[in-house]
Order: C-alpha cells, then structure tokens, then sequence
C-alpha cells in the first residue's frame, strides 16, 4: 500500500486551491466552487484515516463502535455539500434577480 | 482467459492487465455492433407500425443500410460553428458514448459474464448515466446556439427530475434482493421481480424512457419546437455518435429492465452451470422483447407537452414511487426469503416437494413475499389510476368538456 | 512490474486530475470551464475513494457531486450569464489570498512531513489491518444503529429537506 501521508498531502494541497479560490475570487459561484474543493479534501482525508486507522469494526473501551467513522463522516459531508450548494446558489440567484450582480464585494449592503 | 496467458509463458501481472483489456474492448464492441443491428431493426419496425416496409434495398432485407448509412456519415463535412466552444464541442459526443457503453461494464449477461460484479453496481450505473446527462449539456452550451442551449435546458430539467423516480424504484429490487449487486439481485429473482413489484417495474420502466428521452418523452429534441435541440450544429461522425449513444441507451434501458425485473439470465434452467450461452441469449431474448415495447410506444403515442411531463413526474410518479417504496419496506421485512428452510422442506417431500422439484426450492423460499407484494401492488395500482381518473374528470369539468368521443378510423382513412 | 509502481502510477494519475483539475477551477477566467475542471477534480477523488477501498463513496461522489451538485453549479452559471468572464475573476487581495493559500500549505505538508518521518513516526505507513468483512454493509449499518450514528443520520436528513424547502422559498420569484 502507499503511505498515508501520500493521501494526506494531495489532500492539503486541494484544500490551500479552495481556500484561495474563496479568498479571491470575485464571482459568489467560483466561491462555492471553491467551497467544494475544500470539502473535498476534507472527505480524503476522512476516507483515508478511515483505511489507514480503523478499517474493520473497531471499538473503544466502552463498546462504542467506531469502525465505520470516517466513511459516515463522509457521508454527512456529502449531505451538508448538498444542502450548502442547494440554498448557496439560490441565494446567488436570488440576489442576481434583485442587485443585477454576482460579486460577491458587490453585495455589501449589511455593512452600513 | 489469463490463466491461458500465464499457462503459456506470461508474467501473471502482464496476463492480468492484458485479459482486463481485452474484456473492456470486447464488451465495449459488442455495444457498438449492436447497434448497427438494433438501427436495421428499430427502421425495419417502425416501418411495419406505419404501414410500409422499411429499408429493403441494401443487401438481403435491407441489412446493409446502417453501414451505408455509416458511410455517407463518415465522408460528410465536419463543422465546427462559429463562436463554439471548440474542445467542449468535440468532447462532447465521445462522452455521449463513453458514458453510455460504460454500462455494460456491471451487466451480468449470465452467471460468469460479467465485466466488474460490483458491490455497488446498481449505483454505479446510475452514476455513469450522469456522464451522459452532462454530455448533453455540453453539447448544447458548446455549440453556440440558442436552440442547442434551450434543448439541453430542457433534457437536464426532464433527467434531472426523472431521476428521482428512477432511484425510488431502483431501491425496490435492491430491498427485495438485500444487495446492491446486479449479479445478485437476477440471483434473488428465482420469482421474476415484475411478478412481486410491477408498480415498481412500470415506474422504473417509465422513468429511464424519459431518461433516454424517447417518445412519448423526446422533448429533448422537439422538432416542431426547438428544432433538434442540443445536438442542432453537429454533423458528420459527431453527430453519429449523438445517434449511436441514443440507441445503445435505448437498448440498455431494456437490458436493465430485463435483469432488474424480468430475472435477468434465469428461466428455462438457463442459470446452471454448463449453459452459459442459454443464459446469454435468455437475457437478450427479454431484452429485444422490452425492446420492441419501447419501439412500439415510440411509433404510436404523440409527444407530451414539457410542462405536462414535468408536472406527471412530479405530481404523480414521485409520490407514488414514495408510497411504493414504504409499502414495500414495511411488507416485505416480515417475509424475508429463508432459502436453507425450503430447501429443506423440498427435501422432506410432500406438497412443498412436488412444487419444489418443479419449479425449484428459491421459488417456495419467495412464495409468501410474492404473493403479499403483488396484492399490495395490484391495490396501489388500482388506487393510483382511479386517482389519475378522478383527476381527469375534475380537469374536464373545469374546461366545459362535455365528453371526449374517440377519434372514429373512418373519418381518417376518407382523407 | 512491479505491484508497487502501478499503485504509484494510478495514484500519480488522479493526483494529477485533482490538483490540474482545482487549478483550472481557481484560475479559469470562463466561469463555465471553472466548473468543467471542477468535474475533472471531483473524478480524481472518485478514484482515491477507489483507491482507498470505498467504492460506495466514489460511486456517490459521482453520483452527488458530478451528477447533482455540479449540474446544478452549470444551471446557476447559465442562468446568471450575462455577468460572466466580467471585469478580472480576481479581487483586489488575491495575492494575499495567495499567499496565505501556500503558507497554509506549507505548514501542513512541514507536520506531515515531521509526523511521518523519524524512527517512530506518528502516522502508521502502512494499514493498521486490512479490509474485514463487507464494509459497505458495515456502512449501511453504522448509518442506522442506535449506538452509531443514527441520530446524526437523522439530523442529515432534516438538514437536506430544509436546505430544500429554503432553497425553494429563497429562489422563488414572488408573484
């Protein structure tokens, strides 16, 4: 098997390009977008901790199981993308039927 | 087939990758043969529907027509329009294809012939036919063109919502069969499925015609209203492939049909071992019969308004799908299939025996389901048409229709 | 050849997709080809879910992302057209973004480095044990037994119908 930091690394990396799509560019759409990178790298690691740690049905002291951790984690990070881009893009269109705009600095009424 | 290679000298890695290869090309050419087989006979058919003979020129029955047709596609001009999109543009029509011949990756033509057995297969295919709904998209935002943009438009909003039927009913066979492999689920259908859940089947069936948008639902290229819709600026061997990727779709949708509902490559004794070829040809048999319904309803219903089609997905066959599916949950946990108990009690004789050496004891195992679920099923249906019934009166009513005569034969052939 | 370098080269392969993929998402000027390169990305962590023998999550995270959520990226963008590839894609501060992006970078990639190297390194190599048993019915499971996650489950799924009903009233014209 490849090493664990293998994943973890390519993992990183996508997250920093999300992170600098949500920190520069202007469109609310490529922000999103860049959110979804970032949840992304997220999910590998989840799904490789989960191969690496705790494949199988592994269970801690209490007789709590945590085999399937990192895969339902996964899971609810799907669910929450979903949700997030569902409301995200109606609100994107919501605000481009209303302002005539998608940049995100253009909507800056709740500053003053 | 690798252990031929390995036998004759070859590294064992080498012979792996080179088997796997050779799988993926024949399943892959298979797709593509067939439809040039499945183009004669759709023609040949609909040429019989609409009174008249269909290609007969070419070759014996007219045989040879596809590759004519083949050839006068490959020698035309291949445009690119202006102002399109040009990587897009070309991609495009070879992910139409890819996507669709992928399919046949997790069909189990018989008990051993199946590319990938996957644990998720029924996802998977689902998932791959996502590629083709992107495809289109492409196409009709690449190529420049209002038309092509409205037409994609309307495929991804039909697809899109079409798809939550079609995963309603997809769970049904996966409950039944308690797995999400295809090569298990023909393994739980000693009982055909459309016999236990045909709500289920119909709905399912109904769902992927819109999905491959065949008529009544071939909105996606409504001639009279958006021209051919996404595929209007591609010509020569592009658009070919748009053609070709409808048709395999087509028949997949029936090859699915056939091994979700209709029991895949069982029936006759075509499972055991030793008549591979049999369970082959058993499930093309049911295919091409599923096949010639949907080239049946394609040459006899008119296409529906979108709007209407819309509102029948969402109005009615998402929340009957929904209904479909608690019913069976709740029905069928109390009578999961004991199969180590009926081969028992066919080994012990009797009544159970009789029926078990006829017709085997997987079918005394999923009796009792069976006949629960299909009651369930039949009242459902009754209850959803009389619906559909009741509504359609109230709709007559509120536009003053007083009563709708059948158009009368005589009054179309004096024209 | 050796089993190793083929892990190597499939892994080097989706690599590639997903990092070339997020860079031509963040760096596209056409929003449209932003969200094609986000496919192509999305795809390549498909893979490492292969990889990483989770085939469940690959196939939904073809189905979700690329199926769902990604059209649905595609649909907004068509619809607010007319202000796209307007003006530069980048604000004012994207060189602070920048290089905030590859400090953040860095220091991750400097403690995995340390956590793995060394003659005790914190990160296992290797996998603890292998694959046990049919993890996509311990998935299933997990998901719905009472001393795992189904309250979380749940919870999701409130989520889900209220991010929908939101999403509705939201982007709803008023009449």
């Amino acid at each position: 098997m490849l090493p664990l930091t293998a994943f973890l690394i390519v993992a990183a990396l996508l997250f920093c390009i999300g992170m600098y799509a949500v920190l520069a560019r202007r469109n609310a759409v490529a922000i999103l977008m860049g959110i979804e990178l970032m949840l992304n790298a997220v999910n590998i690691n989840l799904v490789a901790f989960w191969r690496y740690l705790t494949p199988g049905t592994a269970a801690t002291a209490e007789g709590l199981q945590v085999g399937m951790a990192g895969q339902s984690f996964a899971a609810f990070v799907f669910v929450v993308a979903a949700a997030e881009v569902a409301v995200g893009l109606a609100l994107v269109i919501s605000v481009y039927r209303n302002r005539r705009t998608v940049i995100a600095e253009d909507v800056d009424a709740l500053r003053y | 087939m690798a252990e031929f290679l390995v036998s004759s000298g070859w590294n064992a890695n080498l012979a792996q990758i080179v088997a796997s290869v050779l799988g993926a090309v024949v399943l892959a050419s298979f797709g593509l043969v067939w439809i040039i087989f499945s183009i004669w006979l759709e023609r040949k058919f609909a040429g019989r529907v609409q009174d008249r003979l269909g290609p007969n020129r070419t070759g014996p029955y007219g045989l040879f027509q596809t590759f004519a047709d083949v050839g006068k596609l490959l020698i035309k001009e291949d445009i690119t329009p202006e102002g399109a999109d040009k990587h897009i543009y070309n991609f495009a029509p070879i992910l139409a294809v890819a996507g669709i011949i992928a399919i046949f990756a997790v069909i189990p033509f018989n008990h051993v012939w199946v590319g990938a057995d996957l644990n998720v297969g029924v996802l998977y295919f689902v998932a791959v036919g996502s590629l083709a709904t992107l495809a289109i998209l492409l196409a009709g935002w690449s190529s420049n063109n209002k038309y092509a943009l409205l037409g994609a438009f309307r495929a991804i909003a039909a697809l899109v919502s079409y798809e939550v039927p079609m995963m309603l009913s997809l769970a049904v066979p996966v409950l039944l069969a308690g797995s999400m492999s295809m090569q298990d689920i023909v393994k739980g259908q000693s009982i055909a499925y459309i016999f236990v859940v045909p709500v289920s089947a119909l709905i399912f069936f109904i769902s992927q015609l819109a999905e491959v948008g065949r008529s009544p639902f071939d909105l996606i290229e409504a001639e009279s209203e958006i021209i051919a819709g996404f595929n209007i600026e591609y010509s020569g061997m592009k658009f070919a492939m748009f053609y070709a990727a409808e048709f395999i779709h087509a028949f997949v949708i029936c090859v699915l049909t056939a091994i979700l509902f209709l029991g895949g490559w069982r029936g006759l004794g075509a499972g055991e071992p030793g008549y591979e070829l049999f369970g082959f040809l058993m499930v093309m048999m049911k295919s091409v019969a599923v096949y010639a319904l949907v080239m049946l309803i394609r040459n006899t219903l008119p296409r529906i308004r979108i709007d209407h089609m819309m509102a029948f997905n969402w109005k009615f066959l998402v929340p009957l799908s929904l209904v479909n599916l608690l019913v069976v949950m709740f029905l069928a946990r109390p009578f999961v299939p004991d199969y180590a108990a009926a081969e028992a009690a066919v080994a012990a004789g009797g009544l159970a025996g009789l029926f078990g050496s006829i017709f085997g004891s997987g079918f005394i195992a999923e009796l009792p389901r069976a006949v629960v679920l299909l009651v369930a099923n039949v009242i459902m249906f009754a209850a959803a048409t009389q619906l559909l019934h009741r509504y359609g009166e109230t709709q007559r009513a509120k536009l003053g229709v007083k009563d709708v005569q059948p158009v009368r034969a005589t009054a179309m052939a004096s024209d | 050849m050796q089993p190793e370098f083929g892990q190597w080269a499939i892994f080097g392969l989706f690599t590639v997709f997903i990092i070339g993929g997020g860079i031509g998402t963040v760096s596209s000027r056409n929003l449209f080809h932003s969200a094609l390169w986000l496919i192509i990305s999305l795809f390549g962590v498909a893979g490492f879910f292969v990889l990483l023998a989770a085939p469940f999550l690959a196939a939904i995270q073809v189905l979700v992302y690329i199926g769902a959520i990604v059209i649905l990226i595609i649909f907004a963008i068509m619809l607010t057209r007319r202000l796209m590839g307007l003006r530069e894609a980048v604000n004012s501060q994207w060189l602070y973004g920048l290089i905030g992006a590859l400090i953040t970078f860095g220091v991750i990639a400097l403690g995995l480095v340390l956590a793995s190297s060394g003659n005790t390194p914190l990160l296992a190599s290797q996998p603890l044990s292998d694959i046990t048993g049919d993890s996509l019915r311990d998935l299933g499971v997990a998901l719905v037994d009472l001393n795992q996650y189904v309250l979380p489950f749940i919870v999701a799924s409130v989520l889900l119908e209220a991010a929908m009903v939101g999403a509705i009233v939201i982007a709803r014209e008023d009449e």
